[in-house]
């Protein structure tokens, strides 16, 4: 137990938010190389492998955004929620069946104006992702029941909804693996290869596309929402603390309600980039783990959207960068990848507080002693 | 009579599905009851499946495999505590955290070590519980209605499950006879109050989530080295969810967290049964419905139709002692 109480007033702020989460993404990555040891590999080659896979070439960089837009919308997805501290762990079945509001919109309305069939196929995404999201929503604040546990079951139920779908409703039957038709090419968002071609430069492929401008776009509306808004301020109000907001005349349910739908919506917006953007068909267990990452992403960036834009770069370093080690270590799979992440939400989240009292009181003392001297 | 043995088959598997439920259910009152929230139950069984399988390849010894499970889980659990309890973190957080990291590291280290389909050896024989037959089983079998009962539904199983349903009239005994129990429910209601009394909150805390480490290494154990010959990726495959479910549907008690899991088992089996057939009026049902049919249960009994779950009071909530 430490005794060090700090004045928090006198803790820069740059202390507290840049400093102090620097010093636990350094553990979290100390001990995922300690894993790697024991796994057989050299932690400082794996490094090495992570940077040159993510910046070493134009392709690798154009896969290491791709990855950060999905994680932007999973991040902000968690984010949201938790400024009305509910937990939703369900982005993973959120997203899913988003990629099923984008893929329905996107085949029915395909003979609309290219610009008109995106935003209704977006709209479509947010709207199925909310809707998945509404009745854990509804049973947390009517019935108690906790959220943790519902978003989890919904991820499960959404997995065997979308593959009976997939096997036995919307399959292309002409095809044995369970997936859908392609979207008609006309409808397809343009991806980086298309512009680069229009610059000059030629690449090879890469899954990035317009989409990352769409992520970029909901970190502006996400810090809109929540810290300029009524509806932000009462959820935040809900989730520091509900009896006084109910005092002050907030109704918890309402703000649960809105906050979980709009977290489901933006977990939804994975389905944009996953189908309108890059396979263009709804394949079995596409969100690939992206829900549960936005965790790892949010705790990071401190749920804020400064934060979450580089935390989701990081994780996007780390995906490209580790598909990379994959190939040239045959001793790591992806999955290491995700005890990575389980570290990093421990250290950044669970154990934020771990060195906070010691760094915090290093800082101030040291600005006490330059303004005595 | 066929019809009989149908029955006494379908509740045979319902003991044996059950079980880890079972486990993870008395794991996680000791915990909840503590005012520890408890959401990594389905980490700990997943590390549990790994470690007892991957001890008792190298050790050659089922028993030993499940001692190194034991000590893996009572060292997750001292973690969540070091998280949760000496720092103050967020419980559910550090729930996730240690949930993703044992999903990501036993598949990353079984990968590593045995080969990339992330599974580890099969087990033979002596590196695995086998099966107990009851005595006189056999002999036995014959006569009517008892001999079904003796035969057929208790005799022939894992020694987990025995031990299971064991736990749960001693699990009732410590936490509501005992005034380690009685503490310990103190401490997860008015942990002031307790402290006031000269009783060490944090202590009864790491207290409670050695107990839960201990029984949720029992579940894993249960999967990897008794119904199964070896781990697979995610093999707990949300069983820890749901026996928390199960626990608050059973308000946190053993006897009633006892039956709200042999539900959940019971589904499970009928589920198995069910795939393929067709049923009159309503046809074949879809094999993924049937699958996700103790998922909905779930979502339906927290739901509360059967009655408002409460919670121990200082549930989640980090003790901070006055000075």
């Amino acid at each position: 137990m430490s005794n060090i109480v700090v004045d928090k007033s006198k803790v820069p702020w740059w202390v507290s938010n840049v400093i102090v989460p620097l010093v636990n993404l350094t553990l979290a990555l100390l001990v995922s190389g300690l894993f790697v040891f024991i796994a057989g590999e050299n932690p400082v080659e794996a490094v090495k492998l992570i940077i040159y896979g993510s910046f070493g070439y134009i392709q690798g960089f154009a896969y290491t955004l791709y990855y950060t837009t999905n994680f932007i919308f999973t991040g902000l997805a968690f984010a949201v929620a938790f400024h009305c501290r509910l937990f939703n762990i369900g982005g993973e079945g959120q997203a899913y069946i988003g990629g099923l509001g984008v893929f329905l919109v996107a085949i029915n309305l395909s003979f609309l104006p290219v610009p008109i069939v995106w935003l209704l196929a977006i709209f479509g995404a947010f709207l199925f992702g909310a809707a998945w999201a509404y009745i854990p929503a509804y049973l947390q604040s009517k019935r108690g029941s906790h959220v943790v546990i519902t978003t989890i079951m919904f991820n499960f139920i959404a997995s065997s909804l979308m593959i009976f779908l997939l096997v036995d409703v919307i399959r292309d039957t002409n095809q044995m693996a369970p997936h859908t038709v392609k979207l008609p090419e006309a409808i397809w968002l343009p991806s980086f290869e298309a512009f680069s071609g229009i610059l000059g430069i030629k690449i090879r492929y890469s899954p990035l596309n317009l989409t990352f401008l769409l992520a970029i776009a909901s970190l502006f509306f996400v810090w809109f929402l929540i810290w300029k808004t009524k509806w932000g301020y009462e959820m935040r109000a809900v989730g520091h603390n509900t009896q006084a907001a109910i005092y002050a005349g907030i109704s918890p349910h309402k703000n649960i309600i809105i906050a979980m739908c709009i977290s489901g919506g933006l977990a939804g917006l994975l389905g944009v980039n996953e189908i309108l953007g890059v396979s263009h068909k709804i394949q079995a267990g596409f969100p690939a783990g992206y829900g549960f990452t936005g965790i790892a992403v949010a705790l990071m960036g401190r749920n804020h959207p400064i934060g979450i834009l580089p935390a989701a770069f990081l994780f996007g370093i780390l995906y490209q960068g580790g598909s990379e080690v994959t190939f040239e270590m045959p001793n790591i799979t992806r999955y290491m990848f995700v005890a990575v992440q389980g570290l990093i939400i421990l250290f950044s989240g669970a154990l934020e507080n771990l060195f906070r009292p010691q760094i915090e009181s290093f800082f101030v003392r040291r600005l006490n002693r330059e303004v005595s001297a | 009579m066929e019809f009989l043995s149908d029955i006494a088959s379908l509740i045979n598997s319902t003991l044996r599905i059950s079980t880890p439920l079972v486990f993870a259910a008395m794991a996680g009152i000791f915990a909840e009851r503590s005012g520890v929230i408890d959401f990594s139950l389905e980490g700990k069984m997943l590390m549990a499946a790994f470690v007892a399988a991957v001890g008792s390849y190298y050790l050659g010894n089922p028993w030993l495999g499940l001692l190194l499970a034991i000590i893996a889980c009572v060292c997750l659990s001292m973690l969540h505590g070091f998280a949760s309890v000496t720092h103050k973190g967020d419980q559910v957080v550090s729930c996730v955290a240690i949930n993703i990291l044992i999903i990501g590291l036993t598949t990353a280290l079984a990968a590593a070590w045995f080969g990339q389909a992330g599974l580890t050896p099969t087990l033979n024989e002596d590196q695995r519980f086998l099966e107990i037959h009851l005595p006189f089983a056999d002999a036995l079998r014959d006569i009517p209605i008892i001999g079904t009962i003796y035969s057929d539904i208790l005799s022939g199983h894992y020694v987990f499950v025995y031990l299971a349903y064991l736990s749960v009239p001693i699990v009732f005994w410590i936490v509501f006879k005992t005034s380690f129990g009685l503490r310990l429910r103190a401490v997860g209601e008015n942990p002031s109050a307790v402290d006031t009394a000269g009783i060490n909150v944090f202590s009864m805390r790491y207290k409670a989530l050695a107990v839960n480490g201990v029984l949720i290494a029992f579940a894993g154990a249960h999967l990897s080295t008794a119904v199964n010959a070896n781990f697979f990726r995610e093999m707990s495959a949300g069983r820890g969810y749901l026996a928390l479910a199960a626990m608050i549907f059973g308000k946190w008690h053993p006897k009633t967290a006892l039956i709200a899991c042999l539900l959940f088992g019971f589904t499970d089996a009928l589920q198995i049964r069910l795939q393929g057939v067709e049923l009159p009026a309503i046809g074949e049902i879809p094999v993924q419905l049937i699958q996700a049919i103790p998922y909905i249960l779930t979502v339906v009994l927290l739901a509360g139709f059967v009655g408002k779950a409460i919670a121990p009071n200082a549930i989640g909530q980090p003790y901070i002692k006055e000075r």
